[in-house]
This record gives C-alpha cells, sequence and structure tokens, in this order.
C-alpha cells in the first residue's frame, strides 16, 4: 500500500482517526496529528525512553513504531494515566517525593513505571531501579523517582486492601 | 531523524510474506520488532521502498516443545517473552537468562528473536546463544524450507545465510539435558548497552565426572558469533577444576578476533574474553541444579 | 510585618511546575502549534574542515513540499556575527560565528544550508538533494597540533591560540626554588557535553511590516539576546520579543545565542511565516556546545609535611571551531579555581584558548570547576602518598581555616580582582563528609580485595561561586480577585524556580502559597532582566521577588491610607492585609479590597510593584566536599561507585527538597562525566559519538547509595535572606572524588589516573601495562 493511509488508533479508550504516511511514527502521530503532546522526543532512536508508551499495557518506544502498526492496539499515553481529572497514584508519588525537575523525561517514566507496577505490584528497590534503566533523566538523578515508584505501589497495595 | 518513504505491507501469512519480498527485492526489509531496524531508518542509513510488516503473521509466534524434547520457537516471538516464559526457562535456561541481558524491558517487549539472528549484530546475545546453543534456523523460501545450523548462519557483520528471497520462521534450539552446566557474563559500558566481550558457555559432566559437550561462544569478539574451539578442545575428556578452566580460557584467547571501537580495544576485548571464559565456566560449574 | 502562619522559606514545599507536567499538557516548544507554520530542517557540514566550492539548492527548492531553500549566498554579504557576553579575552574577536557557513566549513554540525518545508519529514527528504561541493582541508584535532599551527582554521587570525594569559598570585617562582616537595603531572579532562532531554528548538514569527520578531522557546538570558538579536536584525529591541515556554533542561547549554537563533527568524522573514526548527539528538551532540575539554600541566610544591607553599600550572582549553557567547569561562574559572579552598599562598598560571575543528565549546554546569577540582585533589592525593600522609589529613592541614577568611583570592582572571571567599567553615564540611561515610573504617583497607574486587574511598573539596552578573527584576500584582502575580526576569529551565518564587511571595505577603502564579523569562513580562545561569536564580530572583513584595506591602499600607483616611504609620501590613491598630474600627483591607479600591480611583492602578536586586559583583561561595566508595573489578576496568556523600554549604535552603535535588541531579551527571560522557573525534575531526548509543549517559543502573547534605551554617552577608546558589556544588567534585578513589583501589598496582573518562578500556590498558 504507497502513499496516505486513513487509520483509526485507540488512544487512551478513545478512537481517533487520521490520514498519515506510512513512515509517520506513533510518536510523531500522537504528537501532530493527535494533538497530543505528552509523549515526548527525546532521541528518536530508541534510547532515551522519553516516547515510551503503552502498547495493549506493554511498554514501547512510540519512536520505533510506525503509527500504521498500531492501528489493533490499546495505545496508552500519559495525558491517559489520570482518572475522572485525578492523577493517578503514580503521579501523585511523583509530585509528593519531588520525582520531576524539567518534567521532559517524566512521561516516559510514568508509563513505564505502570507498566512495571501492574506487572510486579511488590518489587524491592533494585528491582525498581532496573525496571527503569531503560529510561534517561537528566535532571533528578533517578533516586526521587526510585522513591516515587515505591511510594506508589505502597499506595496502591493500600487501596486494594479492603 | 525522519525516515524516508517507504510502501508499507502487512501480510497475515508466510506465503504472502514471501511474494512480497520476491516482488520487492532488495529493495525491502522484513520489518519484526523494529527496535534496531527503525533507529537505521530514522537516521537515514537503512532506506527501504517497501516494508514488510511480520507482526500480522500468527504462523511465525509460538513456543512448543516437541516429543524429543527440541524447543521449536517462532521467528516473532519477543525476546521479553524469552525471558519470562516459564516453558522456556525449563526448556533452555540459558537463553531463558541471556535474554535478560538484552537492552531493556521497553526494547525487549518488542524485539524478536528471529529479528535479532536476522540483523546478526556482532555483538548481540542471542546469535551467541544460537550459535553455544547449536540452534538451527528454519528458512522458508519461494523453493521451500530449509534448515540452517547456527554455526553457518552467521556469515558477517549484520550478514547472514538468509537468501534475499527467504525468511526465518523459527528457531530450533536442541534437547536440553536437565543436568547441563551453563552460563553466560558479559561486560557492556552500561547495563543493557552492547556487549563489548560476552561469553556464553554450557557442558555436561559424564558418569565418569569428566566434561562431555563443552561448548563455548564469544559475542562482541569479532565479525561474527565465535564459537571458542580451542578452549572446547581442553576442556573436553578432563575433570572440570579451576586450573583447568585457566587453561580453557589461555587457549580460548585464541580464537577471538575481536576488532577496535570507542568503547573497548581489541586488547581490551581478547584479555577480558579470557577472564570471561574462567569466570563463566566457573559459574557454570558452581550452579545448583 | 508577617504573622506565623505563612512560613514557606526553608520549607520542602511541592512544586507548582508539576500538575501541567505531569499530564502530558506541559507546553515545550515543540508542543506549540501556530497557524501557517512551517518546519525548517539544517544541513550540516559533514566535513570538519573544508572550502567550500558550491552548493546547489536547485533540486532541493523543486521537491513539493518544500517552501524554501537559502544558504549564505542567498542571505549575505553582511552577516551578524555571535556576540561574547562572557570572559571576552582580548584575541577573541578573531574567532567569531556567523550563523552560516561562509566560504569555509570548520566542524563537522556546522550549519551550510537551511530548508523550509511543511514538515519535518519532507524537510529531510530535501536534505538529500542539496548538493554541497566541499574541497577537505586536514583538520586540526588536538591542542597540540592547534598550537603548532601548521593549518590554520581561521587563516585571517594567523594562529589557532585564541587568547592567552598569565595570572596568579603570591610569588610561585621562589617558592617552587625553595620547596622541600614538588611534583609535575599533566591531567587531561573528557570534552562532554550536557545532553538535556530535550533538544534545542525555537519558533520564530517575524513580520517585517509590523515590525515584530517574536521568538519562541528562548531561555536563560532572554534579555541580553533580544538586545542583540534587534541589532542583528536592525529592529528596535521593543519590536524583538523572547517567549519562554516549558524548558527540559538548561545545564548551561542551552539558551545562548546559536546560529540557529539568526537562521530561524530569517527563515520566517524570508517565507513571511512562522517557523519552527527542532534540533534532533544527531544536530544535538554536534551543534549544541560541547564543554570540558583541558588539557592541565600541573606543579605542586609543598613543605616535608605536605603544606603546601605554591601551585604552577599551564591550562589548555580545545575551544572547538569559534568563540561563542561564554567566550573564555571554561578554562578561564578552570585557572581560578585551581587553588581551591586551599592555602595555597603563590598561584601562577598560563590560561590558553585553542581553536580546532571541533564544536565550539561553552559553559557546563561547573564550568572549569569540574576540571580544576578533579586535576587539584587528584594532585593532593599524589602528594599525600609521596610524603606518607592520609589524604584527609593533608587536607586538613591545607584547608583555609574560618579565622583567615574572608579570602582575597587575587586576580586569577583578568580584571576580575575583587574576589573573595566569603566566611565559611570548609575544615568541618569535610569533616561531616568523612564521618558521614565511614572515612575511618575504610582509610587502612584500600586496595583491598572484597567480594573480588579492589576497594577505594576517594575524597575531594571543592568552592564554588554563584550569583554573578547584572541586576534581576521582579514585578508582583494583587488583582482584585485575590490572585497574585509574580513576574520575573529570572528563567525557568526546569529547577522549580516558579515554586521558589512563590515560597519567598507567599512568606513576605504573608499568604496562602496557592494564591500565586508566576511568569517567567519572556521579554515581554519586564522591560530588563538577568537571567539564569551561575546558579543565581534563588540568590538574584529571590531577593528581587523579596524587595517587590516589600514594597507592595509599603504601597498597600499608602492606599490603606488613603481608604482610611488616616497616617500610614498608625497602619500595619500582615497576613495578607492592612490592619488598623484599633481592630474594632475596621476590618484590614485585603490584597484583593486593596487592589480594587486602586482600580477605581481616578488613574485606574494597578496594585504593583517592581524591584531589582543587584549583587554588586558580591559573589558568595558555596563549598563542600564529597566522598566516593567504588569498587573496581580489577581483571575486567569496570568501576561500580556504591556509595557517595557529599556535603555543601549552600547558605541557606529556599526548599530544602529541590536543594537535595539539585546535589543528586548533579551528582548524576558527575558521574556520568567522571566514568561515560565522551565527545570522541577521529583524527579527521569526525564525531564518533553522535547518537546516545555511543555517547553514554548515568541511568539508575548506575546509582549509587547516596547522601546529599545541605550545610545552612554561614548564611550569606551579601543578601537578607543568607542564600547562597545550589545547583553546581553536587557536580564539581564527582570526577575528583570518583578519580581518587578508584587510584586509591588501585593503589597496589601504581599506575596513573590521571585522564578522564574511566572507562574499562582506559583502566585495563594502565593495568596491562605493569604486567597486572
Amino acid at each position: 500500500m504507497t502513499g496516505l493511509h486513513r487509520i483509526e488508533l485507540t488512544v487512551n479508550g478513545n478512537p481517533q482517526d487520521c490520514e498519515i504516511e506510512a513512515r509517520m511514527t506513533l510518536a510523531d502521530c500522537l504528537r501532530e496529528k493527535l494533538n497530543m503532546t505528552g509523549t515526548h522526543l527525546g532521541c528518536e532512536h530508541g534510547v532515551c525512553g522519553a516516547g515510551t508508551v503503552l502498547v495493549d499495557g506493554v511498554a514501547g518506544r512510540s519512536c520505533l513504531m510506525f503509527a500504521v502498526q498500531a492501528v489493533d492496539a490499546e495505545i496508552t499515553t500519559i495525558e491517559g494515566l489520570a482518572r475522572d481529572g485525578k492523577l493517578s497514584a503514580l503521579q501523585q508519588a511523583f509530585h509528593d517525593n519531588f520525582a520531576l525537575q524539567c518534567g521532559f523525561c517524566t512521561p516516559g517514566f510514568l508509563t513505564t513505571a505502570e507498566a512495571f507496577l501492574a506487572e510486579n505490584p511488590v518489587p524491592t528497590r533494585a528491582e525498581v531501579q532496573r525496571a527503569i534503566s531503560g529510561n534517561i533523566c537528566r535532571c533528578t538523578g533517578y533516586v526521587s523517582i526510585v522513591d516515587a515508584i515505591l511510594d506508589a505501589a505502597e499506595r496502591l497495595r493500600a487501596e486494594s486492601t479492603p | 531523524m525522519k525516515p524516508p518513504k517507504f510502501d508499507y505491507y502487512a501480510p497475515t501469512d508466510i506465503d504472502g510474506a514471501l511474494a512480497l519480498i520476491a516482488e520487492h527485492g532488495e529493495d525491502a526489509r522484513f520489518l519484526a520488532g523494529g527496535q534496531s531496524l527503525v533507529p537505521m531508518m530514522n537516521f537515514r542509513i537503512a532506506a527501504p521502498a517497501a516494508l514488510i510488516d511480520l507482526n500480522r503473521i500468527p504462523a511465525l509466534r509460538g513456543i512448543r516443545v516437541d516429543d524429543a524434547g527440541s524447543l521449536h520457537i517462532g521467528a516473532m516471538t519477543r525476546t521479553r517473552q524469552l525471558e519470562t516464559d516459564p516453558e522456556i526457562a525449563a526448556a533452555n535456561p540459558l537463553l531463558h537468562a541471556a535474554a535478560a541481558h538484552i537492552a531493556h524491558v521497553q526494547i525487549r517487549n518488542r524485539g524478536t528473536l528471529g529479528g535479532s539472528l536476522a540483523h546478526a549484530d556482532p555483538a548481540a546475545e542471542l546469535p551467541g546463544i544460537a550459535l553455544v546453543c547449536d540452534a538451527e534456523i528454519l528458512l522458508h523460501g519461494p523453493n521451500g524450507k530449509r534448515t540452517v545450523a547456527s554455526d553457518s548462519f552467521f556469515d558477517g557483520v549484520f550478514s547472514t545465510a538468509i537468501a534475499d528471497d527467504e525468511m526465518i520462521t523459527e528457531i530450533i534450539f536442541p534437547p536440553w539435558p536437565n543436568q547441563r552446566r551453563w552460563g553466560f557474563q558479559e561486560i557492556s559500558r552500561r547495563d543493557g548497552d552492547f556487549a563489548m566481550i560476552g561469553i556464553a558457555a554450557c557442558f555436561d559432566i559424564g558418569g565418569d565426572g569428566l566434561i562431555a559437550g563443552a561448548r563455548l561462544a564469544a559475542i562482541g569478539a569479532g565479525d561474527t558469533p565465535l564459537r571458542l574451539t580451542s578452549g572446547e578442545a581442553v576442556l573436553t575428556g578432563q575433570a572440570p577444576g579451576q586450573a583447568l578452566f585457566t587453561d580453557a580460557a589461555f587457549a580460548a584467547i585464541d580464537d577471538l578476533r575481536p576488532g577496535n571501537d570507542i568503547h573497548a580495544s581489541a586488547a581490551y576485548r581478547r584479555e577480558v574474553g579470557g577472564v570471561l571464559v574462567e569466570r563463566v565456566l566457573t559459574e557454570a560449574w558452581g550452579r545448583a541444579l | 510585618m508577617t504573622g506565623t502562619a505563612h512560613k514557606y522559606i526553608g520549607k520542602s514545599v511541592k512544586r507548582l511546575e508539576d500538575e501541567r507536567l505531569l499530564t502530558g499538557t506541559g507546553a515545550y516548544v515543540d508542543d506549540l502549534k501556530l497557524p501557517g507554520m512551517a518546519v525548517m530542517a539544517i544541513l550540516r557540514s559533514p566535513h570538519a574542515h573544508a572550502r567550500i566550492r558550491g552548493i546547489d539548492l536547485s533540486a532541493a527548492r523543486a521537491l513539493p513540499g518544500v517552501i524554501d531553500a537559502f544558504s549564505a549566498a542567498d542571505i549575505g554579504p553582511e552577516l551578524p556575527l555571535i556576540p561574547i557576553r562572557l570572559a571576552p579575552f582580548e584575541g577573541f574577536e578573531r574567532f567569531l560565528q556567523p550563523p552560516i557557513a561562509v566560504g569555509k566549513v570548520r566542524y563537522v554540525g556546522e550549519p551550510v544550508a537551511v530548508v523550509i518545508a511543511s514538515d519535518r519529514y519532507v524537510a529531510e527528504d530535501a536534505l538529500e538533494l542539496i548538493d554541497i561541493d566541499l574541497d577537505p582541508i586536514s583538520a586540526v584535532t588536538g591542542i597540540e597540533q592547534a598550537v603548532a599551527g601548521d593549518v590554520l582554521i581561521h587563516e585571517d587570525a594567523g594562529e589557532n591560540m585564541g587568547s592567552r594569559y598569565t595570572v596568579g598570585r603570591g610569588d610561585a617562582e621562589a617558592a617552587f626554588a625553595d620547596a622541600a616537595y614538588t611534583r609535575r603531572e599533566r591531567f587531561v579532562t573528557n570534552r562532554h557535553s550536557a545532553a538535556p532531554m530535550e533538544t534545542r528548538g525555537l519558533i520564530a514569527e517575524f513580520d517585517a511590516g509590523i515590525p515584530l520578531l517574536r521568538l519562541h522557546g528562548a531561555t536563560k538570558v532572554t534579555y541580553f539576546n533580544r538586545r542583540h538579536l534587534a541589532v542583528a536584525f536592525d529592529l528596535p529591541e521593543a519590536a524583538v520579543e523572547l517567549i519562554e515556554t516549558d524548558v527540559g533542561g538548561g545545564f548551561g547549554v542551552r539558551g545562548e545565542l546559536y546560529p540557529e537563533d539568526y537562521l530561524v527568524p530569517i527563515a520566517s522573514r524570508r517565507t513571511g511565516r512562522p517557523v519552527k526548527w527542532i534540533e534532533d539528538r544527531r544536530e544535538n551532540l554536534m551543534a549544541t556546545n560541547h564543554s570540558r575539554d583541558i588539557v592541565c600541566d600541573l606543579e605542586i610544591a609543598a613543605t616535608a609535611d605536605g603544606g603546601i607553599l605554591a601551585m604552577r600550572a599551564t591550562v589548555q582549553g580545545d575551544m572547538g571551531a569559534y568563540i561563542r557567547t561564554n567566550g573564555g569561562v571554561v578554562a578561564s574559572r578552570a585557572a581560578q579555581f585551581l587553588p581551591g579552598p586551599y592555602r595555597v599562598p603563590s598561584f601562577s598560571c598560563d590560561v590558553q584558548f585553542l581553536i580546532t575543528n571541533k564544536t565550539p565549546v561553552g559553559t557546563l554546569r561547573g564550568p572549569g570547576r569540574f576540571e580544576a577540582n578533579f586535576c587539584r585533589e587528584r594532585m593532593l592525593d599524589l602528594m599525600a602518598d609521596d610524603l606518607g600522609i592520609d589524604p584527609a589529613e593533608l587536607r586538613l592541614r591545607n584547608l583555609l581555616e574560618p579565622a583567615e577568611l574572608p579570602y582575597r583570592i587575587g586576580e586569577l582572571v583578568p580584571g576580575d580582582v575583587n574576589a573573595t571567599f566569603d566566611p565559611g567553615d570548609y575544615p568541618s564540611a569535610l569533616r561531616r563528609v568523612l564521618a558521614e561515610i565511614g572515612y575511618d573504617d575504610w582509610k587502612d583497607r584500600q586496595g583491598d580485595i572484597i567480594d573480588g574486587r579492589a576497594v577505594g574511598l576517594g575524597i575531594a573539596c571543592f568552592i564554588e561561586s554563584s550569583a554573578a552578573g547584572p541586576p534581576e527584576t521582579a514585578r508582583i500584582t494583587a488583582a482584585p480577585d485575590g490572585g497574585i502575580e509574580i513576574r520575573t526576569g529570572a528563567s525557568s529551565v526546569g529547577q522549580g524556580t516558579e515554586t521558589g518564587l512563590a515560597q519567598i511571595g507567599a512568606e513576605y505577603l504573608g499568604i496562602d502559597i496557592d494564591r500565586i502564579g508566576v511568569l517567567h523569562g519572556s521579554s515581554t513580562l519586564l522591560a530588563s532582566g538577568g537571567g539564569t545561569f551561575h546558579s543565581r536564580n534563588t540568590v538574584m530572583a529571590g531577593n528581587a521577588v523579596r524587595l517587590a513584595a516589600e514594597a507592595l506591602r509599603d504601597r498597600c499600607v499608602e492606599l490603606a491610607s488613603l481608604r482610611w483616611n488616616t497616617e500610614a504609620d498608625e497602619l500595619s501590613y500582615r497576613d495578607g492585609a492592612v490592619h488598623r491598630p484599633d481592630e474594632a474600627a475596621a476590618e484590614p483591607l485585603t490584597l484583593a479590597e486593596l487592589a480594587t479600591f486602586a482600580r477605581s480611583r481616578g488613574g485606574k492602578e494597578t496594585l504593583s510593584a517592581d524591584a531589582a536586586f543587584e549583587n554588586e559583583g558580591k559573589l558568595s561561595y558555596s563549598y563542600g566536599a564529597h566522598a566516593a566508595l567504588v569498587a573496581v573489578d580489577v581483571a575486567t576496568g569496570v568501576v561500580e561507585v556504591k556509595r557517595y556523600v557529599l556535603a555543601e554549604e549552600i547558605g541557606r535552603a529556599l526548599n530544602p527538597a529541590l536543594v537535595i535535588g539539585q546535589a543528586i541531579g548533579g551528582m548524576m551527571q558527575g558521574l556520568g562525566g567522571t566514568l561515560l560522557d565522551h565527545m570522541v573525534y577521529d583524527e579527521d575531526g569526525q564525531l564518533l559519538t553522535g547518537s546516545f548509543a555511543d555517547y553514554l549517559l548515568p541511568t539508575s543502573a548506575n546509582l549509587p547509595d547516596i547522601t546529599a547534605i545541605a550545610l545552612e551554617e554561614f548564611p550569606s552577608e551579601f543578601n537578607p535572606m543568607g542564600f547562597k546558589g545550589a545547583g553546581e556544588g553536587g557536580i564539581v567534585a564527582v570526577a575528583a572524588a570518583i578519580g581518587n578513589a578508584v587510584a586509591l583501589a588501585l593503589k597496589p598496582h601504581s599506575i596513573v589516573i590521571n585522564e578522564l573518562p574511566l572507562t574499562p578500556d582506559r583502566l585495563r590498558a594502565l593495568l596491562r601495562a605493569v604486567g597486572a
């Protein structure tokens, strides 16, 4: 198939239509066509993690996928993490633990951590450090991010405990 | 860093994929996980005119252990599954352990076994594991299927035995005796980076207490993953022990063919390759089974 | 004044900035889309040194979707030159950079041509169609080569020596002649850069008719940049607007004037549309300022029991191909900070700035200090080893004592005659760090093998200036709805400026912090501003806000006295309102009510106050110490930093959590600069580290167990709130501490740790050479 592709993506639970070239990355499609600029471009070669999104709940680099590949998937971005205008446990924990400074890497850390905690709700500090080692931050030095993820894990456990 | 234009195809079966590659020839590339190919396209180092997306072909996914105990892994199996699947952990613990070293979780979520072998980066883990395990690569082409042994599969930097009109569909790992000793270690600049040098080893200890089936492989030490046959020869038929492992390491260094790059010199790779051979053999021998 | 409530200074107030950043609703420059906006891409030189024979843009221009393309020939002949803002040493004026290559290219990454298109994908397609004919010249890629001058990079200059001077104090020659102990070493610090997560970006709206040039994506020194861009484009300053968006990290490299700050406006002027340019990472690594590329030949002279008598050095800075806005800051501060917080009666330094065919050099967090500390602290450990003195003991003997402060350090930068270390207690900070890391437990185990690895504990002391530069401005406005708006001339690059200034404003106005909004950086906010560099925001912008708050309170009292028709000196302001002495007579008048009142008067006054804070060049000095515990795998050369302690005297913490965040963030950047980051060039001047696969940044996998301590024992005497800058102390001594730790871990092998980064390859090469 050549030229423009008319596609429908499901982003944060909502169907989104757009017309794009096959070469448009998922990151660029989100940012340029769907006006969801929360997913950031830090390197465009899959190293920095700022563009991490969830594809069917699984963390992946949106700069390394083409939008045409994402048509049958549920995409979750940072814009979809808060529910009913309320910050998620992770977002709140990042705020409470000063886990962001310039905020540019933050979307990638939040989506990565969201997927990580869904899979490992009772992580050790070392496991958290390993889980986020594919995301680069230049400002915080990571300690507060690790603290925030551990804090969020505790809050989620407390929430789910009847 | 935007990729150049290409025509995009998403076949749903193997024949469809083969028909497309036959039609477009060397202007086309298969798109597996995309974790190696897409960065190259974003840098415009790779500029295929056509991309054939393999992610919608169910026949390329799935794992099974056959009656003989061989582990069959679909080419589009994600490396994350190699890392987490208990069936794979049981059927080949070395493959399972090595997969955890690959890059980072986001990469492993998308990257595939078939893609890694086809890409054939000399410092990648999976080609080295395939080699040390004597895995076979099943290729489909217009004239049917053929199997290539891993020690004939890698023929140069980013170069394999896959013909222009073929694709990998499955990788077959031989049965793994559950008493087999194994180990894998690599040295990289940071966790998840490509190995400057890495060593994989496995061997069996016979009823006579002597080493049989010794296999040693190196990554990052040549144009392809390398079997360190000189080291294997020292191990074969001997009782395991520290002195033997030191001798094997010394011999194995001769089989390394490292180059220089900004991260490590050839001298580093040679020297540390030897160190890792010793450490990996010690680790393998000491592993509780 | 203020009541007991509304105390925010010194508290770890949660950040005002977070909500938008956590929900993906921040507005970084690439998030902005303007109607009719086009996108620009730059063709950058693939050669380090070449003559331009021809540039053919015809195929690029013809590509559908391309709006325009240009090179120097299309916009010349008079091109502005990027000015020097800091450290303009004599001779530099010969090496200034035009915004696009003219006749010659001098570094890989230098802009050669520009394409403007409907989107970035098309623009990059067009770049591939540009035909440039370059005649390569031999590249100058090292300091010795530059000094030799066989190949000149700027022919008219006649040399590759940008500038050169000597500074000092005392009589170094005499001291060396008589000294019982001397040692000489050569140190090399690695070229590296900031690599903020957000690359640079600009959107220009140039309407020549109005006239108006509006540039989004500016930061750091917007008022300075506005002044120069106005001149460059022959516009009145009022016609130039520099707009600050959310910024993804600065670290010294973002916000300076670069070629693109001229090219993007030119593109907009030519096309009559807004034009956006976003640097991609490949560009960022080759086009954004590099730093730290220093060779230092250092000698020390001391008494037989380790009392420093003198230091003598040659500092050579590899400046890259042009001198840009930061002038000679890097090498000049490397020289200035060589003696550090120690008693060094005599000092002499020959400082040289060499031009090479590499990316131009500018400031990076703690410029020159990171390098100086590495050289000096390594030298102190070598001296300690030679003389058989414990490294901590040696430092305690030589650190300036509190009684010796204030201490005039001498003219160690030409023209800077008044630099004076203000009061403090350097030995106490070191002792704090030694205690925290358990120095006594480790000092006799240096080089021991524990769990298969060699262990070492290294220490380093530092001193760091802050808050230099022009006055900072603020305006506080009270609205009738109760909202309070603070405007500052300072910028935010992500460090929490909004929160910090809101804390000060809230406390001095005695109100709830939730009522405050802070606008920063854009040149449209205030008539002038100083900008954000040298960790000056808390000191300069913070005190400007304090002054504005005090002035606003005074205005409130004046307005209340009019409203109540009473004498002003009977009234008092506290807790957000003006009070009468006899409370029963009337309710206090709140800021909101006074704002309403002011509006209702004949002049329709807005209730606001402006202020400026001037430091009068009185820098305050943060100081402290770092300690690193490392484990080295001797057989593989892999270094793990297991534990790290740092203490920094910062006068007073405005927001302790933010201060600690700066310290830890700086420490990890410093760890990268010591073990990982390196801009590597080959002998043809090709940048080999052109992606994040090769230019390596630290990740969470590199984390040691870190303790960062903010000391508040010596508030600055130069501002009533006692603040000192706290943004750079975390980074400046990391290479020094880790370098010393690695050297001590490898003590039994007697290798020379004098060059960064400390990679496994380098360490093994050193060990191999001694048979280890």
